[in-house]
């Protein structure tokens, strides 16, 4: 008996089945209509299910279909096709109720430059209908979260980009959301930058938030994301807690061996048995394989002598990059 | 548990969906589940008056101070240096007893034009593409109509204070034939001035750049100001570009401000005027409205 209990509860653990659903999709589609022709449809059939407490990613290179995906879940963009609930609400009807409920924080800022920090908090509180006492305090504590106290009397235009950051967290966050959404939220901060507001959104989870967010960066989605998805070209191509993903998707280790200009072709032939799979690039090998060390000491063996060797674990971006191809999008 | 120092800002657990956070649902407009739609309109624009209350506070005094400068300098040389070698009765005046009475209600009219037109461009392109405000309202309960409203109010008000400046400034050139005509006129010119601020607030809307404002200064703003009968009568441009100058909104707005100032009304021209004025200011609104929805929330 013990045994199915503690059963259960590990299930519950990883599952979160009994967590109520905020973000439910049923083969959700998004046309864009063109002047000319048909049209063009970003997203083409997806579903999602994003419980409370999770931080759900969306993975995929450019145009994939992430930020129109983000746009109908922000309830600001019509849904063309299938079902969206936000909330338990559908966005066509219930758009102002369910924005009421949710924090965005766009790809980039549109802070009001024309006002100070703390007027941004607070002018954007009140277009949530809270009472000015209510803003007021709230403001504080944010200016205090997001490590801008200090600037509070500062004009946005003063702050630096990590700054400009945090305070978009901080209004996203004036509302105390159910579902904070965030589109590629440390693009072009700098490392340190980076690592606070990763800092901050871990408090922000932890607190119980559930966030939703889009990422380039596959350390980010490492980092934050429970269980994320693949998208390319509108539909998805992988789902799964990030370890699963790799697990999945590719091997345990890769070994990544540069030999000399032009040698790759040739000797991409000759090691091929070595590992699960062999990808040759211009400038070097990679063998995807259990045990990385073994496929460089079997090298050695063939009488090859690469210039140089790496042998590492399988990330993230391996499996995005087996996914979505190495084809650059535009 | 975990409650760390941002407990308090997510919410107590709020997070838990119903509870507590409905408490935040019920700010949003109520029976956040079931029903919802739309937040009322009074609420909406209600929403936003601390922010244009905030841009007010740090831009009035500009206001003000253009709205005492532009109608002397206007008067100074429209009124009186260059009225001083107009010669004409007050048949051809339209009943004005001298060109500065003539050109004083017509040129307010015609100001109305301008700061609206001003208002309408480059500041909602700003607030669409540029700076993106528009982007970060609608993300919150705010709807398109709350936000066109919102933008509006404030063009309104600029609207009345230039107006009302204008007229107070000219009130000791004797240029009034009566006490009320002036608050009338002043009306008419505030309607003037808001038809063609939803008029051009929609036309904003659905273009993609600022591009489209030239040709509008050009080809629409510039014309009308000199030919819609701020500066002369317009049966001095014959048949036929009188009854062109006629059909033009801004004709109605001087014609309506004039009558007033002057107490010269015909009663079914100031109807006519009104209606023309009202119909195209309802039309812009909704023009504005679809343009903005159909420009943000695709």
């Amino acid at each position: 008996m013990s045994d199915t209990l503690s059963e259960g509860t590990a299930d519950d653990a990883v599952e979160t089945p009994d967590q109520p659903a905020m973000i439910t999709a049923r083969g959700l589609r998004k046309r864009f209509r063109q002047t000319s022709g048909d049209g063009f449809e970003a997203v083409r059939g997806i579903d999602i299910d994003v419980r409370k407490g999770e931080a759900f990613g969306f993975l995929g290179p450019n145009g994939a279909g992430k930020s129109s995906t983000m746009r109908m879940i922000a309830s600001v963009s019509p849904v063309t096709g299938g079902e969206l609930r936000i909330l338990g609400m559908d966005p066509a009807v219930d758009g102002p109720a369910i924005r009421g409920r949710i924090g965005v924080c766009p790809q980039e800022d549109n802070l009001d430059q024309e006002l100070n920090v703390f007027d941004n908090l607070y002018v954007y509180g009140r277009y949530f209908g809270l009472p000015k006492q209510v803003v007021r305090e709230r403001v504080g504590e944010l200016l205090e979260f997001a490590k801008l106290t200090e600037k509070a009397k500062a004009k946005v235009d003063e702050l630096s980009g990590g700054m400009k950051r945090r305070l978009t967290i901080a209004r996203s966050l004036i509302n105390r959301p159910d579902l904070l959404l965030l589109d590629e939220p440390t693009t072009g901060l700098d490392p340190q930058a980076r690592h606070l507001l990763w800092d901050q959104l871990f408090r922000l989870k932890q607190a119980g938030v559930t966030l939703v967010l889009t990422t380039h960066y596959m350390d980010e989605a490492e980092q934050l994301c429970d269980r994320l998805v693949i998208m390319d070209k509108g539909v998805i191509v992988a789902e799964g807690a990030p370890r699963d993903l790799i697990r999945e998707h590719s091997t345990r280790e890769v070994a990544e061996l540069r030999f000399g200009v032009g040698e790759h072709a040739a000797h991409a032939e000759l090691l091929a048995d070595l590992g699960d799979r062999i990808e040759e690039l211009p400038d070097r090998l990679l063998v995807y394989a259990e045990d990385g060390e073994e496929v460089v000491a079997r090298t050695h063996e063939r009488g090859l002598q690469p210039i140089a060797t790496l042998v590492r674990r399988s990330t993230l971006e391996d499996v995005f990059l087996r996914l979505t191809g190495r084809t650059l999008v535009d | 548990m975990a409650e760390i120092s941002t407990g308090s800002i997510t919410g107590e657990g709020s997070i838990t969906g119903e509870g507590s956070s409905t408490g935040e649902g019920s700010i949003t407009g109520e029976g956040s589940t079931s029903g919802g739609g739309d937040l009322p309109f009074v609420d909406g624009l209600l929403r936003q008056v601390d922010y244009w209350a905030t841009l007010w506070a740090r831009t009035w005094r500009g206001v003000v101070a253009s709205s005492f400068l532009s109608p002397f300098l206007y008067v100074i040389a429209m009124g009186v240096l260059l009225g001083g070698f107009v010669e004409a009765d007050s048949e051809t005046l339209e009943g004005a007893s001298s060109y500065l009475a003539f050109v004083v209600p017509g040129l307010i009219a015609a100001h109305a034009m301008q700061t609206a037109v001003s208002e309408t461009t480059y500041p909602v392109m700003g607030m669409i593409k540029w700076q993106r405000i528009y982007e970060s309202m609608l993300a919150t309960p705010l709807q398109p109509q709350h936000v066109v409203g919102a933008h509006l109010g404030s063009v309104a008000l600029h609207l009345v204070a230039t107006c009302g400046l204008y007229a107070l400034v000219l009130a000791p050139f004797g240029v009034y034939e009566s006490w009320w005509g002036p608050f009338v006129a002043f009306l008419a010119q505030v309607l003037c001035g808001m038809t063609f601020a939803t008029l051009v607030y929609a036309f904003t809307t659905r273009n993609r750049s600022e591009e489209g404002f030239g040709v509008l200064f050009r080809l629409g703003v510039f014309p009308l100001f000199l030919f819609s009968g701020a500066f002369f009568p317009v049966s001095n441009l014959g048949d036929v570009g009188g009854t062109i100058a006629r059909l033009t909104p801004l004709w109605h707005g001087v014609n309506l401000s004039r009558m007033f100032a002057l107490d010269n009304v015909v009663w079914w021209q100031a109807g006519v005027n009104v209606a023309v004025l009202v119909v195209l200011m309802v039309l812009g609104w909704f023009w504005s409205v679809s343009g903005l929805t159909k420009r943000m929330l695709s």
